[in-house]
């Protein structure tokens, strides 16, 4: 019964809630995408204000347009468990006959309309406002990069929220943690090769570092990249399929840890 | 493991401690039979057991548990060492495919416990447990494709969606079809009185909306054994009556069905449960049909008897060990109390009253009533179901 296609359905259920909450209440159009966008505005004016080279104001704006997959990984998807066990309906959930992985994958996909629209607006303030140019060449090899980045970008999110099936809030804190060092080691705002090697080379394992890195170099040309672009492809593909192994792993064990612990449906934890 | 006694073909089985009642009715102690052989028909009494379970001889176990046991570590405070509690105790269970099988117990008796480990939703920490023939550990998949399980004042859900998209986004966790699901779902909406609110949003659903709602949800996937946890939790009398009208219904439609409920409401098991397993403090004191379990004490003698001028002696009522205290009602202002209690026999009574007038108290009504299930708990716990859950708080 766990067939391809009850997990597709499965999935498709999840994300068809988060798609018609947004359009229930569209407060959220305020908070998740405007708000975000003047931060941005808020970064780029910072760089022109001090005389930076134009092309960090494009690092800036394409930061913007990643922290959107970013958060709603942590937060749309892994940190997601832990509030349907305080709704009540992890229980469900776990007692259905469907992989952990489409309930997931649902999450992700249904938060898309919400990140989309983000990044879009972000986009758009770049283009239209700050005038930032891409290279039109290199927009297809960019796109694959960032379907390959957001590929490892889940396959992360899905070993996060393996965490939260057996620490629940504590695993929300450890996300708070993790939070605001990765808009550092991944580069939100500069480019890694700024960090130096070392540091740079442990920065990667986190997909959106490479991602961006690679985007930059082929989407506006940047020629402050870490590693070559091909280079920091074929990483990317690695680190997306060692994700998901691990995640579906890791899923599976901290599942089981839970149902031993008693923790897995044990709300206010 | 305790030795079960064997009926019909051999695939009903329950253990001497399960089933006291059932050993006193059969005579049969000898407990000779290993799990899963063949026996003669050992019951005396056929007429009373119910249907399912007399159809349901060559068809294997829905539910079956062997030494089930989960235990809990807790530490008092911060620091302590952790102490071992055991909310399931080697609970030995056989729940035939077509059995409306109860639970009965106080709150923390382990109860729930017992049914997120048939739901897949916890590891028992010994112990065997099997839903359908299939081990609920090691093949927890397939388990998961013949269950469902619907809790009492559940609150799950999502407040920005309606009833029918809830119970359409749950329906596709079972593989339904939309078109499949929707049939099913406006059928039913239809069947439980809410195809009028159908389009309402889950935050605006009164409790007992969304407990139909819940059970519809249960419902519809067409499980082969259903859980029911507390399924009339919090209802009213009216709507908790609709919804056992509901769960009887539903078993109705299909003979092979299974339902394991669990509830601490006496009347609901008597009046809903093909077979009752009252459950204490993690262990399962008795199992049998509502009417065995009242027959087996039947020869008890239960007395209500309201008294005056026992000035706050009341309670020590409760300790006179040869009198099983099942109620007691003070009503300080009119001066009064009423006790129910049981007692072995007629005779025993005039040395109750006796005491009774020791401690000041004088008749002001006695009467004599009918063994219910409650008694029954009384005898077998010791105190009341509401007793027990005072003293587990």
């Amino acid at each position: 019964m766990s067939s391809l296609a009850n997990n597709l359905r499965a999935a498709s259920a999840r994300a068809w809630i988060r798609v018609v909450a947004a359009n229930r209440e569209l407060s959220w159009v305020f908070f998740e995408t405007l708000l975000p966008a003047m931060t941005t505005a808020g970064y780029v004016l910072v760089y022109r204000a001090l005389g930076a080279p134009p092309e960090y104001e494009s690092y800036v704006i394409l930061g913007g347009v990643m922290t959107a997959f970013w958060l709603n990984v942590l937060w749309g998807m892994a940190a997601q468990f832990f509030w349907e066990k305080d709704m009540g309906n992890l229980d469900i959930y776990m007692m259905a006959p469907i992989s952990r992985m489409s309930i997931l994958l649902g999450m992700a996909v249904g938060g898309m309309m919400g990140t989309a629209m983000r990044s879009i607006v972000i986009l758009i303030l770049g283009i239209a406002v700050f005038r930032v140019h891409f290279e039109i060449g290199g927009l297809a090899a960019a796109f694959g990069i960032f379907l390959l980045s957001m590929t490892a970008l889940y396959g992360l999110g899905m070993m996060l929220a393996s965490l939260f099936l057996l620490f629940g809030r504590g695993a929300q804190r450890w996300v708070e943690v993790a939070q605001e060092p990765v808009y550092l080691l991944s580069g939100f705002y500069f480019p890694i090769a700024n960090l130096g090697f070392t540091v740079a080379a442990i920065a990667s394992a986190f997909p959106l570092a490479l991602g961006m890195d690679a985007i930059r170099q082929t989407a506006l040309g940047s020629k402050a990249g870490f590693l070559p672009v091909g280079v920091e492809a074929g990483a990317l593909a690695a680190l997306a399929v060692l994700f998901f192994l691990l995640a579906r792993r890791m899923l599976r064990l901290m599942e089981d840890r839970a149902k031993r612990d008693g923790k897995l449906t044990l709300k206010w934890q | 493991m305790s030795s079960p006694i064997v009926y019909g073909s051999g695939k009903i089985r329950v253990s001497p401690q399960d089933s006291p009642n059932l050993l006193r009715a059969t005579g049969d102690q000898s407990g000779s039979m290993p799990p899963l052989q063949t026996a003669p028909l050992l019951n005396t009494q056929p007429s009373i057991l119910p249907a399912a379970l007399q159809s349901a001889a060559f068809m294997p176990p829905s539910i079956r548990t062997r030494d089930l046991t989960r235990l809990y570590r807790k530490s008092p405070k911060r620091g302590a060492p952790a102490v071992e509690f055991r909310a399931v105790d080697g609970v030995n269970l056989e729940v035939q495919s077509g059995e409306l099988f109860g639970l009965l117990g106080p709150n923390g008796a382990g109860k729930t416990t017992l049914i997120k480990i048939l739901c897949t939703l916890l590891f028992p920490t010994s112990g065997v447990a099997e839903v359908c023939g299939l081990d609920i550990v090691k093949d927890c998949e397939r388990v998961r494709e013949k269950i469902n399980m619907v809790s009492g004042g559940e609150p799950s859900g999502y407040g920005l969606l309606t009833i029918r998209e809830q119970l359409w986004v749950f329906s596709q966790l079972y593989g339904l079809t939309t078109k499949e699901a929707l049939s099913r779902i406006d059928r039913m909406l239809d069947q439980y009185g809410l195809a009028q609110d159908a389009g309402t949003k889950i935050n605006r659903l009164s409790t007992g909306m969304r407990q139909k709602m819940n059970l519809i949800r249960g419902f519809m996937t067409g499980p082969s054994v259903l859980f029911l946890d507390e399924p009339t939790l919090g209802l009213d009398a009216h709507i908790a009556r609709q919804a056992r009208g509901f769960i009887r219904d539903w078993m109705a439609e299909d003979r092979t069905r299974t339902i394991l409920l669990t509830t601490h409401y006496l009347a609901e098991a008597q009046e809903l449960c093909d077979r009752v397993a009252i459950i204490y403090q993690g262990r399962i004191r008795a199992c049998d049909t509502p009417l065995n379990l009242i027959a087996a004490h039947r020869g008890d003698a239960v007395f209500e008897v309201t008294l005056s001028g026992l000035d706050g002696q009341a309670e020590r009522l409760k300790q006179d060990a040869d009198m099983k205290v099942s109620r007691l009602d003070s009503d300080v202002a009119a001066g009064r109390t009423t006790v129910r209690f049981t007692l072995p026999d007629d005779a025993a009574l005039t040395g109750a009253l006796s005491r009774m007038a020791a401690l000041g108290g004088k008749i002001v009504n006695l009467s004599k009533h009918e063994v219910t299930l409650e008694d029954v708990f009384v005898k077998i716990a010791g105190q009341s179901i509401a007793e027990a859950e005072k003293s587990a708080e």
